[in-house]
C-alpha cells in the first residue's frame, strides 16, 4: 500500500504556495515594543489568551517558585549566574510579548558551557520544578563550543504559570541534541521561546515532548550563522481532555547551503483536546541550496478535539535544493486495527499497537534510553484514561 | 475433525456514506479439517469479497445466510474472536502497519490466540525457524509489519503467521500471485507444512493451476457472479486452465 496512514486525508503542497503575510522575524528587548494581545493577531489567534493567566499581560508578580537542578558531567560546566552576565540575550531578540517579559522578569539564570572539542560523556539534564503554583519566569543558556558535542534535556515538572527564553548557541562543527520534555502537572501554564543558532558545518537536533499542563505554547526558532548547519526538530505531544499544546516552530534559512526537517506528531484525545501546530519556514533572498521540509501529523482518538495545523513557507530566492511541507489528520485506521485484529489481537490491544508505532519511530530516535521508557509508558498512561 | 460451513452468504460492499453494492449472492461451501478446497474464478467475481467477509472486513456487511465453524457462527464473533476460534485469512493485499515491529505483532497475535504468552526464548526460537523455513532474513523481525515489503515478501510472512497460528481453518486469497518460481515452491511447502498435521481446512482462492501442482487440492470450485457455480474434483482446474472462464462469465451475464 503505498500511503501507511489510510484513515489520513493528506494534503501536500509545492513550494510557495502560501503567501505569509507577516513573520516575526524583527524583535525587541523591550516589552513596550509589542503591544497587549487582544487574540486577533495572527501569531496569537490559536491561543486561549485567558488561560494565560497574566502571563502576556505583563502582570509580573512573580508569586511562584520554580527550582532548577542541574546534572552534568565533570566537562560541562554548570553555572548560575545573575541576570546581568554579559554572555545573556546575545543570540536572540524576544520575537513576542511573553518572550520580552520573560527576559525582563527572571532574576537568575543557568548558564552550561561544553567546552571546545569536548564530547560530553552524559546527558546534561536541566530539571525546572514548579514547587508552587503563580507567575515565574526564567533563562537558560547551553553554549556548545566549536567541535564540541552533548545531549542536553530540559525537564519541565511541577506546577507554574511560567514564561522562559531558552538560548541553544552551537558553534562551528559542533553538535547539539536537546530533548525538552513538557512533563507538567494538569494545572500548569507555560510558555517558552527557543532560539537557536546554528553554525557553519554544525548540528542541531531537537526533541520536543509535550504532555503535561493546562496551557503549553512553545516556540523553537532556528537560524543558521554559517553554510552547512543542520537542523532537526522532532516533536511528540498527546493532548488530553481541556489542555490546550501549541508549538510553532520557525526555521530562518539566512544563510546558504543550510538544511532543516520540522517533524512533530501529535495525538489528541477527550474532549476539548486543543494541539496547534504552526510550522514557518523562510529561505532568504540570495541564499542558495537549502534543504527544507516539514511536516505535521494528528491522530485524533475522540470526537470533541480540534486540531489547528498551519505550514508556511516563504521563499525569496529561486535557487532552492528543496522545500516542502505537508500536514494530515485523521483517525485511526480502521484497515490497520482489522489487520492486527484479525490475527486474534484484541481490539484495544490492536488500538495500542498502532499509537505506539505511531509514535513509536520518533521517540526510538531519542538517545537516553530511560526518557524514551518514560515517555511510552506516560503515552500509555494517557491512553489508558480514554479505554 | 472440524467442520466448516458457509450457507447462503450475501454480502455488501460499502463503498460510501449511502452507497453500497451486492457482491456474494448466495454462497455455499463446506471444508473439512484435513481438505484443501480450490477456489477460481474471473476477477471481479468476488472471491476476495468471500475472504474479506468471512474474516469481519469493517468494508463488508454480511446481509444474509451463516458462517459455522463446528456449528458456531462465526458471524456473531468480532474480528479477534473468529481469529482466536481458528479462522485465518492470509490476505490478497496484506496491510502495513508502520511502527509496529513484526516481532511485536507476531508474539501478540500468538499470545493472543494460544491464551497465554509464550515463553520469550521458546518463541524465539520457533520465530527463528519458521522464518528460516520460509527463507525470510531474521532482520524482518525488526521492521514494521508489512511495512516497505515487497509483494513476495508479505505473502512470505502471511504463510509465516499462518504456520504459527496453527488456525482450524485457513483462507489463503491468491497467496501465489506475484510470487517467483523459488517463493512459490517455498510459500507453498509452507502451506504444506500447515496442512500436515491433518487439522487444518484450506480454502484456496488462485487464478493458477500453478500452485495446485505444489497444493493439492481436493476439490476445486468456480465462482462466479458472486457464487459458486460449479464444482468438482482436481481435474476441474486444469479444464478451466485451458478453456477459461467464459462459459461461466456468460452465463451469469445472461441471468
Ligand atoms: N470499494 C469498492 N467500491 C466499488 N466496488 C468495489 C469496492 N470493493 C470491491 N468492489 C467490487 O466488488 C467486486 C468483487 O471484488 P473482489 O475483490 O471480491 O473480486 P475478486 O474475485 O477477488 O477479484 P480478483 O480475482 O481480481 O482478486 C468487484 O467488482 C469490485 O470492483
Ligand atoms: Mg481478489
Amino acid at each position: 500500500m503505498a500511503s501507511p496512514n489510510l484513515g489520513i486525508t493528506e494534503h501536500s503542497h509545492g513550494a510557495g504556495e502560501i503567501p505569509i503575510s507577516k513573520l516575526d522575524t524583527h524583535g525587541s528587548f523591550d516589552v513596550n515594543d509589542f503591544p497587549v494581545p487582544n487574540g486577533r493577531e495572527e501569531e496569537w489567534r490559536f491561543t486561549p489568551l485567558r488561560r494565560l493567566r497574566g502571563l502576556h499581560d505583563g502582570r509580573d508578580i512573580a508569586d511562584g517558585v520554580v527550582k532548577v537542578d542541574v546534572q552534568a558531567p565533570a566537562e560541562v560546566s554548570v553555572e548560575t549566574v545573575a541576570r546581568d552576565d554579559a554572555r545573556l540575550g546575545t543570540s536572540f531578540l524576544p520575537t513576542d510579548r511573553v518572550s520580552a517579559l520573560a527576559y525582563q522578569a527572571f532574576t537568575e539564570a543557568t548558564v552550561v558551557t561544553v567546552p571546545a572539542d569536548t564530547t560530553a560523556a552524559e546527558p546534561v539534564f536541566v530539571r525546572i520544578t514548579g514547587v508552587r503554583q503563580g507567575d515565574a519566569y526564567g533563562h537558560v543558556l547551553v553554549h556548545v563550543r566549536r567541535h564540541a558535542a552533548a545531549t542536553v534535556v530540559l525537564e519541565y515538572s511541577g506546577t507554574a504559570v511560567y514564561a522562559d527564553n531558552v538560548e541553544f548557541v552551537v558553534d562551528d562543527g559542533a553538535r547539539l541534541d536537546v530533548v525538552s520534555l513538557q512533563d507538567w502537572e494538569r494545572d500548569a501554564v507555560q510558555v517558552s521561546h527557543q532560539y537557536t543558532r546554528v553554525g557553519r558545518d554544525a548540528r542541531f537536533r531537537s526533541f520536543v515532548v509535550t504532555l503535561g499542563g493546562d496551557l503549553v505554547r512553545l516556540s523553537p526558532k532556528v537560524g543558521y550563522t554559517g553554510p552547512g548547519g543542520d537542523a532537526e526538530l522532532h516533536g511528540l505531544y498527546f493532548t488530553g481532555a481541556g489542555q490546550h499544546h501549541e508549538h510553532r516552530s520557525l526555521i530562518d534559512h539566512n544563510v546558504s547551503n543550510t538544511r532543516s526537517r520540522v517533524e512533530y506528531k501529535g495525538a489528541l484525545s477527550g474532549e476539548d483536546a486543543h494541539a496547534v501546530w504552526i510550522g514557518d519556514v523562510i529561505i532568504g533572498e540570495g541564499t542558495q541550496g537549502t534543504d527544507s521540509y516539514e511536516h505535521n501529523r494528528n491522530l485524533v482518538l475522540t470526537d470533541g478535539t480540534r486540531v489547528d495545523s498551519v505550514p508556511n513557507l516563504e521563499i525569496f530566492t529561486g535557487e532552492v535544493e528543496g522545500a516542502g511541507h505537508a500536514s494530515a489528520s485523521g483517525r485511526l485506521d480502521d484497515i490497520h486495527l482489522f489487520y492486527l485484529q484479525s490475527r486474534g489481537i484484541p481490539a484495544d490491544e490492536a488500538r495500542r499497537l498502532v499509537i505506539r508505532g505511531f509514535f513509536a519511530d520518533l521517540i526510538n530516535r531519542i538517545e537516553v534510553p530511560e526518557l524514551r521508557e518514560r515517555i511510552m509508558a506516560e503515552v500509555e498512561e494517557k491512553l489508558a484514561l480514554h479505554e | 475433525m472440524t467442520k466448516f460451513e458457509i450457507r447462503g452468504l450475501r454480502a455488501d460492499v460499502l463503498i460510501g456514506a449511502e452507497e453500497r453494492q451486492e457482491i456474494l449472492k448466495g454462497v455455499d461451501l463446506t471444508i473439512n479439517s484435513g481438505e484443501t478446497h480450490a477456489i477460481m474464478g474471473p476477477n471481479g467475481s468476488g472471491k476476495s469479497t468471500l475472504a474479506y467477509a468471512i474474516a469481519g472486513h469493517p468494508k463488508y456487511e454480511i446481509t444474509d445466510g451463516e458462517v459455522l465453524l463446528d456449528g458456531e457462527n462465526v458471524l456473531e464473533m468480532s474480528v479477534d474472536e473468529r481469529a482466536r476460534a481458528g479462522l485465518f485469512l492470509a490476505m490478497q493485499y496484506p496491510v502495513e502497519v508502520p511502527g509496529v515491529s513484526m516481532s511485536n505483532f507476531l508474539r501478540s497475535a500468538v499470545t493472543a490466540v494460544r491464551g497465554e504468552a509464550p515463553k520469550l526464548r521458546a518463541f524465539s526460537k520457533e520465530l527463528q525457524q519458521a522464518m528460516g523455513g520460509l527463507s525470510i532474513d531474521p532482520a524482518f523481525a525488526a521492521r514494521g509489519v508489512n511495512e516497505g515489503f515487497s509483494g513476495g515478501e508479505k505473502k512470505r510472512h502471511e504463510i509465516l503467521q499462518l504456520e504459527l497460528l496453527k488456525p482450524k481453518v485457513a483462507i489463503l486469497d491468491e497467496t501465489d500471485s506475484g510470487l517467483d518460481v523459488d517463493a512459490l515452491k517455498v510459500v507453498s511447502e509452507g502451506i504444506n507444512r500447515a496442512r500436515a498435521t491433518g487439522e487444518v481446512g484450506v480454502m484456496l482462492i488462485t487464478h493458477y493451476t500453478r500452485i495446485l501442482q505444489y497444493v493439492r487440492p481436493d476439490r476445486v470450485h468456480v465462482f462466479a457472479h458472486g457464487q459458486v457455480a460449479e464444482s468438482g474434483g482436481p481435474e476441474l482446474a486444469d479444464v478451466l486452465e485451458s478453456e477459461g472462464y467464459e462459459r461461466f462469465v456468460k452465463a451469469g451475464a445472461s441471468q
